[in-house]
This record gives C-alpha cells, sequence and structure tokens, in this order.
C-alpha cells in the first residue's frame, strides 16, 4: 500500500522539463547533471568554449592579421619567460588588461605564458589554440563518424557479400596503428596539398571510421532481429524507412558515446603529429606545435618548463573534459555499465 | 581447432596483401622522381637522368605492373641484377638515414626492442597485479585510486607525459638522461674488449659483468619504458578490474568458497585464471600500441630507435622509409591478432572455434 502510494506521488512530480524533452532524453540530462564525473567535465567543456568565443577579446590581434598566426616579439632564439614585456610589433593590449593590472602597466602590453624560442608568444598559441583544437576535434569525429555510420549502416543492413567486403576493407584500414597510420598519410599528402592542417585532417578521417563502422554494425545487428523490424517489414515499409526510422534510431547511441570518447584521443593524435612537426606549421596557434618548441630545450626544461605546461595542461584538461563526459555519458545510457569500470 | 588456425593462417596473406595494396596506394601520391627512390639511391638533379631511371625502373608502367615490381623487385637493365622488392627484404633507400632501409632497420631494431621488452613488465605486473587488488578490494579507497589512474592515464598524451617526466627527474637532477647510453659507455662497448651477444645493452652488459654499463643503459631506459607503458599499463588495470569483479560474482567462486578453500587459492586459482580472458585480448593491441608508441616516445627521448627514424623521416617527407616502417607495422598487427586469437581458443575451452 505504502509502496503504491510513493510510486503514485513520483508519478505527479513529472515536471515541464520532462514532458518538454520526453521520457529518456529526461533521463539522460538528469544523469548528466546529477553525476559529480560529468559535471567537472561539463565545466572544463565550457570553459575551453567560452575561451575559443572569446579568443578575440582575450587575445586580440592587429586588425586584418590572421588569429591562428602567433604573433612573434622579435627573432631572438632563447624563450623568455613570463611576465617579460613586449619589445617590438606589440599586438593591440586588450581593453580588460587595464581593469586587472595595477596603473603603471596600463600601456604595457606582457607575454602572460611566456615566449618559446623565435619569441612565438605562448599566451596567443593557447588561446587560439582552444578554437583550433575544437574545430579539428569537432571535424575529424563528424566525418570519421559520418563515413563510418554510413558503411556500418549498408554493412549490417545488407549482409552477405557487401557487409563481408566492407568488413575486410575495415580490417585492412585497422591492420594499420592508429598514430602511425595517420603520421604516414599526412607524410604522403603534404607535398600534394602542402604543409598545414588539412593533411592530417585527412588522414584522421581516412583511418576514424573504422571504429565506428565496426560498431554501430554489431549495434544494427541486434536491433534488427527484433519483432518491430519485422513487424515494419511485414507491413510493406521500403527498405530505406525502415533503417533510417526505426533501426538506426535504436542502434545509434552506443556509436554517440563512442563518438564523444572520440574527440579527445583525436586531438592527441592531431596534437601529437604537430609535435613532431607534421601537421601545423611553424607559428601557427596549435598546442601541439607548441609543445614542439620544447623538443630544442630537452635539457634545460627546468628553466624553460612554460613552453610545455601551459600547453600542456590545456591538452590534456581539454581531452579529460571529453573523456569524463563520453565516460558519464556511457554510464547513464547503459546502467548495466555503472560502476564496472 | 586445427582447422580454424588453418583457415585463419590462409586468411594472413589476404589481409597482407590488402595492407601492402593500400601502402601501394599511397605511393601512388608521389610522384615517379621520388618512388625512384625504392630502386636508386642518390636522385639525380639532371632530368634527362631522370627520365631514363623511370623508364629504366618502370615508374610509367601501368599500375599492377608497378605494384608486382614493388613486391618481387626488377631487373636492372645494365647490370643484370635484380633491384627492390619488398619480399626479398628490398624496401628501397632511405634518404634520412643515409643507407637502405632494411638495413636501418635491422640497425636500429634491437635499441627499439629493448624498450618495449622492458615495457612490458609494467603492464603485466603492474596492470595485472593491481587491477586484482583493486577488485579485491571493490569500492575502497585503493579501488577508487585506481579507478581515478585509469581516466587520467587515458586523458594524458605520452608525449606531454615524456616532457613532464623530463622535467622533472633530467632537468636539474640530471638522474635519468635521455638518448641510449652515454659516451664513455658507448666507447666501451665499441671497443673489442666488450663482446656483444644480443645487441641489447643491458643483457650484453650483464653477460660482460660490466654492471657500471647496465646500469648506465637503465638510467637511459627508465623514463621512456615509463612513458611508453603508462597507456596500456593503465587500460590492462581497468580491463583486468573489471574482469576481475565479474567473475568474483560467478557461482563457482561462491561453491569454492563454500567448500572451504583459503580466500588466496580461490582468488589465484580459480577467479584469475577466468579473469584474465579478456586480457589476453587486450595483448595482442598492446604489443602493436606499444610498437607505435616508440614513434612518439624515442622522439621525445632522443632515443636512436626504429620509431624515432620513422618520425624523423615523417618529417622530412621520406616516404618510402615511413611506409616500410608501417609495412612491418602491419605484419606485427596481422600476426599478434591471429596468435592472440588461437591462445584464447586454447585457454577457454567454452570457445569453439570453427
Amino acid at each position: 500500500m505504502a509502496v503504491a502510494e510513493t510510486q503514485i506521488e513520483k508519478r505527479k512530480e513529472i515536471g515541464w522539463l520532462e514532458r518538454w524533452l520526453g521520457h529518456d532524453t529526461y533521463r539522460t540530462v538528469k544523469g548528466m547533471a546529477t553525476n559529480p564525473i560529468s559535471v567537472i567535465g561539463l565545466v572544463l567543456l565550457a570553459f575551453f568554449i567560452l575561451v575559443a568565443l572569446l579568443a578575440p577579446v582575450l587575445a586580440p590581434v592587429q586588425p586584418g592579421g590572421d588569429p591562428y598566426r602567433i604573433p612573434r616579439d622579435g627573432y631572438g632564439s632563447v624563450p623568455e619567460p613570463p611576465g617579460t614585456p613586449w619589445e617590438s610589433r606589440q599586438p593591440p593590449i586588450p581593453f580588460w588588461w587595464s581593469w586587472v593590472m595595477p596603473e603603471e602597466y596600463h600601456d604595457q602590453w606582457i607575454h602572460i605564458m611566456g615566449t618559446a624560442s623565435g619569441q612565438w608568444d605562448i599566451y596567443y598559441g593557447v588561446v587560439w589554440g582552444t578554437r583550433t583544437a575544437l574545430e579539428v576535434g569537432l571535424q575529424i569525429t563528424f566525418v570519421g563518424a559520418l563515413v563510418g555510420v554510413t558503411l556500418g549502416a549498408i554493412s549490417a543492413y545488407y549482409g552477405g557479400a557487401v557487409d563481408m567486403v566492407i568488413m575486410r576493407i575495415a580490417d585492412i584500414f585497422l591492420a594499420f596503428p592508429f598514430t602511425l597510420a595517420a603520421m604516414t598519410l599526412s607524410a604522403v599528402l603534404t607535398p600534394v596539398l602542402g604543409k598545414g592542417l588539412v593533411p592530417p585532417k585527412i588522414a584522421l578521417m581516412a583511418f576514424g571510421w573504422t571504429g565506428f563502422a565496426r560498431l554501430l554494425r554489431s549495434d544494427i545487428l541486434s536491433v534488427r532481429e527484433r519483432e518491430y523490424v519485422l513487424a515494419a517489414r511485414v507491413v510493406g515499409v521500403k527498405d530505406a524507412r525502415i533503417l533510417f526510422r526505426h533501426i538506426l534510431p535504436n542502434a545509434i547511441f552506443p556509436t554517440l558515446v563512442l563518438g564523444s570518447m572520440r574527440i579527445g584521443s583525436y586531438v592527441i593524435t592531431f596534437a601529437a603529429l604537430s609535435f613532431l612537426g607534421i601537421g601545423a606549421e611553424v607559428g601557427y596557434a596549435d598546442w601541439g606545435q607548441l609543445l614542439s618548441f620544447a623538443r630544442a630545450w630537452m635539457t634545460n626544461l627546468g628553466t624553460y618548463w612554460y613552453i610545455v605546461i601551459y600547453p600542456g595542461v590545456a591538452l590534456v584538461l581539454f581531452v579529460l573534459a571529453w573523456n569524463l563526459v563520453g565516460d558519464a555519458l556511457r554510464d547513464v545510457l547503459d546502467p548495466r555499465l555503472q560502476g564496472s569500470r | 581447432m586445427l582447422n580454424y588456425i588453418i583457415r585463419r593462417l590462409l586468411l594472413v596473406p589476404l589481409l597482407l596483401f590488402g595492407v601492402t595494396v593500400l601502402i601501394f596506394a599511397m605511393l601512388q601520391a608521389l610522384t615517379p622522381v621520388e618512388r625512384s627512390a625504392l630502386y636508386v639511391r642518390d636522385i639525380p638533379r639532371n632530368d634527362r637522368v631522370l627520365d631514363g631511371i623511370i623508364r629504366r625502373y618502370g615508374l610509367d608502367q601501368p599500375i599492377h605492373v608497378q605494384y608486382w615490381k614493388w613486391l618481387t623487385g626488377t631487373v636492372d637493365p645494365q647490370s643484370g641484377e635484380r633491384v627492390g622488392g619488398v619480399l626479398r627484404g628490398d624496401f628501397g633507400y632511405s634518404r634520412t638515414a643515409s643507407q637502405p632501409v632494411a638495413d636501418m632497420l635491422a640497425h636500429r631494431f634491437p635499441a627499439t626492442l629493448e624498450m618495449a621488452l622492458l615495457a612490458v613488465i609494467p603492464v603485466v605486473a603492474g596492470g595485472i597485479v593491481l587491477g586484482v587488488i583493486g577488485a579485491v578490494n571493490h569500492n575502497k579507497p585503493l579501488d577508487h585510486i585506481v579507478r581515478i589512474f585509469g581516466i587520467v592515464g587515458w586523458s594524458l598524451p605520452d608525449f606531454v607525459f615524456g616532457l613532464l617526466l623530463l622535467m622533472a627527474f633530467y632537468a636539474g637532477t640530471g638522474w635519468f638522461p635521455p638518448g641510449r647510453i652515454s659516451d664513455w659507455a658507448n666507447q666501451v662497448i665499441a671497443s673489442d674488449a666488450f663482446r656483444s651477444y644480443t645487441q641489447l645493452i643491458t643483457v650484453d652488459a650483464l653477460l660482460n659483468l660490466r654492471f657500471d654499463i647496465f646500469w648506465d643503459a637503465l638510467r637511459h631506459l627508465i623514463m621512456p619504458v615509463i612513458t611508453l607503458a603508462y597507456l596500456w599499463w593503465a587500460l590492462t588495470l581497468r580491463v583486468t578490474r573489471s574482469s576481475m569483479l565479474e567473475t568474483l560474482r560467478q557461482d563457482y567462486i561462491t561453491t569454492a568458497r563454500a567448500k572451504g578453500l583459503a580466500e588466496g587459492v580461490v582468488i589465484r586459482r580459480h577467479a584469475l585464471p577466468n579473469a584474465l580472458m579478456p586480457v589476453i585480448t587486450l595483448g595482442g593491441g598492446t604489443i602493436v600500441g606499444l610498437l607505435s608508441g616508440v614513434v612518439i616516445v624515442e622522439t621525445v627521448f632522443n632515443y636512436p630507435g626504429i620509431g624515432s627514424a620513422a618520425a624523423n623521416a615523417a618529417v622530412n617527407l621520406d616516404v618510402i622509409t615511413v611506409l616500410s616502417f608501417v609495412l612491418l607495422n602491419g605484419f606485427v598487427l596481422v600476426m599478434a591478432n591471429l596468435i592472440v586469437d588461437v591462445l584464447y581458443a586454447y585457454i577457454d575451452p567454452r570457445v569453439r572455434l570453427d
């Protein structure tokens, strides 16, 4: 009796939000908002998005200049520590500078995070690099997932020879370790397309689709056997409609989780390529490219710690944010997994 | 069982064929001039000579002909000797290493092998042992530390981790230097008094009873090994932990406890062998992960193995060298997966392979 009453109580409590979002989405949103791990991840993520949006305010560049080109203060080869004043070719001082600094510094813009060898300003690189990281992570994941989902869906739905061919092609792509494959393909593409972000992006997309294709395929294979799909077929619904309206919406969630977890690893791989000197060109606002300056100072990293710490911490927190969100999303969407990992 | 192994072995050449086709396809993005590095050492600047080379090695012929030549080599019309041919172990000439790719790989491989072998120790010992400890102490503080280590480890890029290690343990203190060996030790190794048995410096030093050299080599190896291993260490730990948790809930564990076996025996004899199944699956990935991880790790620590050579080649657009390295990796991966599958079926009688 008491149990039944509380259940009735609960049912009454369905709020406007739940009615508006629908039960399942509401459960997901609620799970994400109450799980401390995902809250930390979401806050971190919001912070990075804010920095990316406010980049022109946080680190203004000369009007008409390319913002992704890090401004440099001369050509000296020795890095300067944080707090060193700008000496030549100083970019405009942001308006908030006079709010946070005492009177005598109002006309003096400094290297907040120091400079790397060649006097590239690390602060500008870190701030604008946030945009690069977001852009790279989202673009690669989106295209990789789109290709993977398409091929996975075709493979699972038609089965037989089509499935066989697509999956063997995926096997061949998987026979290359990911970082290495990306490195190789961008090295091959660079002479053709020129140095820059495009070759590594294409390389990561070209080798990134396999995980999505395999996962979606196996999920579709299990959904395909459900009664409602059979029912739709009996009624005479067309193939494409069954696939897009009945099967995909029920099989896509694990793929979405995989996508959120992959963003982090794509950003890592991209940064690793830049670090090796394959991706972004020298002076481009990209965290991996900034970190590659440290390679020249391997023996005195104690003195020039700021070359590693600032871009390194930005990269780690960015990846951590996506991983925490993906991790929590997985727990929320699949309650069976809770606490098992 | 035997049938399955044979069928899988038959699939291996097919997969390797696919791998070579993909690599060859990437080669096609290069100009014929760049591709001539497959056959000649010095690419001449003179246009007419270049055209001669392209014609002589058939670099302008249809793709399937070129592919066959790339695989099996081609006969040089002037000297009459056979050059090139991946199947013959001739991968072409490495511009960045200034020697044939095969020689470069053979010359630098021992250094990489030494590092990868040492990296297996923390992965197996640390990952599996800590994973079991985490599972047995489920939801106690120790377990939470293990979980946090898992997530953070997954988010920490290896090159950032390596740079942080260098900052902490080399800058200032000079404890663990980059490189493979100190100069003084290198001179000893090059001298006649020091006999090389395996090319692995740590092993050779022990066999020669030179403990000072052993210590020097180890000092250089510790940080790259940790950097290379921690990712797989964290992953192995996570998989072992969750698999062990799952196993400890099984009925036969309750039975074993009910019949009065000591807890240690239950865990070691009854739970662990069954819990290790997924870890074995991970093993193939770990081997390949270690081998491809050396590209970054060797670059960070200035370690003269095949990984840093591949990275250097990639930066200098020496694609012939990079592709050979990738081919080697693809081969290792295909073989590792085969071994894992067979091992899996051998250990777990429930898995029927047919």
